[in-house]
C-alpha cells in the first residue's frame, strides 16, 4: 500500500463512500459490508481479474469492469448488483460447469466448495449450456498431492502461491482458452517435479476440488486460507 | 375437487432420489392423502397415463428408451420436475460421456467381465435399449419446470417442492438446495 495515497469520494450502490486510490473497487467492497463473488480474487495473492465473476457496473462506460482490478475514483459511480449483473455472474457459473466434469456428489470438495457455494448464493438452478465433458487426466503421481483437471477452474491461485509467496514457481499454465492446463514445471508429472516443495499452499487456496490432499477422508479436509494475509503482512514488514 | 395426478419416473439413476422421497417418513402420509400417484416405480401402472399434473423424474437421459419415455412423459404432464443431480446435471452417470458408447461396452461387457469361463461376456442385444452417445440432463431434451438438485434431494426440500405445488404455488428452492448434497 502506497503511503501517500490520496482519498478519494465515490458512490458504490448510492453510498457515498471514502476510500485510497491505491484500492479496489473489490477491497472497498468488501471493507463497507458490501458482498461481490469471486473465485479468482484472494487476499495476499496479486489480483489478475480472470473468472469475471467480480464484475460491476461503473456509470462512465457501458462495460463491465472487474472490480478486483479497478480502482477507485473520485466522483465515480459503481452498481455491485444490478439484474444486468446477476444475469452474468450466473452464465460465468454456468460456463464453468460446462468446460470441466464438474460431478460434485463425488468430489473432495462437495460442501466446502467455493463454485458450489456460488451455485447455491446466486441462485444457479441449472446449466443452460450443452456440456462440454472434456478428456482431461487426473495427475496423482505426487505422494502427497492429486491434481484433477476434471475440477479445475482455471483460477490460478495455485499458480500464484506458489511463485509470489512460496517462491517455487513449480505450478503454471500451458496452452490458451478452453485447452488451458495447469501444469507442473516443464508439463511434467507433478510427482517427478524438482521445484515443488511440498509445502501444500496451492492445495489450500484452491476453490475447488482440482487439488487435494491424498489420504485423508473427505470430511476430514480443511483448507486454510489465513496464512496469505499474514504471510504477505510479514514480508512487508508489517505485523 | 378432484386429487391431484402425481407419477414419479426413474430414468438413468441410482434410485437414490426415489430412496430420499420415502425419508420424508409420516410427511408422506400428508401428501398422499392429497395426490393420486398414477404412475411410479413404487405403483403396478405399465403404462404412463394422460393428464397427469406433476411428474417428478429422477436420473438422466442415458438411453433410447430414457429418451423415448420422457418425451412421452413431456406430452402428457402439466409440471415436469427435474428431479436430483441425475436429471439436473447429467452426475454419475454422465461420467461416461468421455468415451464412445462401443468402448464403454466392451469395457463393460467383455474386458471387465470375468465370470464367464472363456474370459469374454456377451453383449446384451435386443432386450435392453440401445445406449445414447452421451449421458444429458432432461432440459436438452424436453423443457423442465422445476430443477431440484441435490444427490439426492433432502427429503424436507421434496416435502416443501410437493407442498408448494399442490398449494398451487411454484417453489422458490433458492438456497435451499445445492449440486452434490
Amino acid at each position: 500500500m502506497n503511503e501517500s495515497a490520496r482519498i478519494v469520494t465515490f458512490k458504490m450502490d448510492g453510498r457515498e463512500i471514502g476510500a485510497r486510490e491505491d484500492e479496489t473497487i473489490l477491497q472497498v467492497a468488501t471493507d463497507n459490508g458490501i458482498f461481490i463473488p469471486t473465485l479468482c480474487y484472494l487476499e495476499g495473492l496479486s489480483a489478475m481479474g480472470g473468472c469475471r465473476l467480480c464484475m460491476v457496473e461503473v456509470k462512465e462506460t457501458s462495460k463491465l469492469v472487474p472490480s478486483c482490478v479497478t480502482y477507485a475514483r473520485e466522483g465515480m459511480e459503481v452498481i455491485t448488483n444490478s439484474e444486468r449483473l446477476a444475469k452474468y455472474r450466473i452464465m460465468l457459473l454456468e460456463l464453468f460447469f460446462a468446460e470441466r466434469n464438474h460431478i460434485c456428489a463425488i468430489c473432495v470438495a462437495n460442501g466446502r466448495c467455493e463454485l458450489q457455494n456460488l451455485t447455491v448464493n446466486l441462485g444457479m438452478t441449472h446449466v443452460h449450456f450443452p456440456y462440454f465433458y472434456p478428456r482431461v487426466p487426473v495427475d496423482a503421481s505426487h505422494e502427497r498431492f492429486v491434481l484433477d483437471h476434471n475440477r479445475c477452474i482455471l483460477c490460478t491461485r495455485c499458480v500464484r502461491v506458489c511463485a509470489e509467496i512460496e517462491g517455487a514457481h513449480t505450478l503454471d499454465v500451458m496452452t490458451r482458452g478452453m485447452d488451458s492446463r495447469i501444469i507442473t514445471d516443464l508439463n511434467q508429472a507433478w510427482g517427478s517435479s524438482v521445484t515443488c516443495t511440498r509445502c501444500g499452499k496451492c492445495v489450500n487456496v484452491c476453490p475447488t476440488g482440482a487439488l487435494s490432499e491424498k489420504g485423508k477422508a473427505v470430511a476430514d479436509i480443511a483448507v486454510k486460507k489465513q496464512f496469505l494475509p499474514y504471510l504477505t503482512r510479514m514480508r512487508r514488514g508489517k505485523q | 375437487m378432484s386429487k391431484m395426478k402425481i407419477a414419479t419416473v426413474w430414468l438413468d439413476g441410482c434410485s437414490g432420489c426415489h430412496m430420499s422421497m420415502f425419508d420424508m417418513d409420516e410427511k408422506l402420509i400428508d401428501i398422499l392423502e392429497k395426490v393420486d400417484l398414477v404412475y411410479s416405480p413404487l405403483v403396478d401402472a405399465k403404462e404412463f397415463p394422460e393428464g397427469v399434473d406433476v411428474t417428478v423424474i429422477e436420473g438422466g437421459v442415458g438411453s433410447e428408451e430414457d429418451k423415448h419415455m420422457l418425451e412421452l412423459i413431456r406430452a402428457r404432464t402439466h409440471m415436469l420436475v427435474s428431479y436430483g443431480d441425475c436429471a439436473v446435471t447429467g452426475n454419475v452417470p454422465s461420467l461416461r460421456n468421455r468415451f464412445s458408447v462401443d468402448d464403454l461396452i466392451k469395457r463393460s461387457y467383455i474386458e471387465n467381465v470375468s465370470a464367464h469361463g472363456d474370459g469374454g461376456g456377451n453383449v446384451p442385444g435386443d432386450a435392453v435399449p440401445r445406449l445414447l452417445p452421451v449421458e444429458r440432463p432432461l432440459h436438452e431434451v424436453v423443457r423442465v419446470d422445476v430443477f431440484i438438485p441435490g444427490c439426492p434431494p433432502r427429503p424436507g426440500l421434496t416435502y416443501f417442492m410437493l407442498k408448494e405445488l399442490l398449494e398451487g404455488r411454484m417453489p422458490d428452492l433458492k438456497e435451499k438446495t445445492r449440486f452434490g448434497l
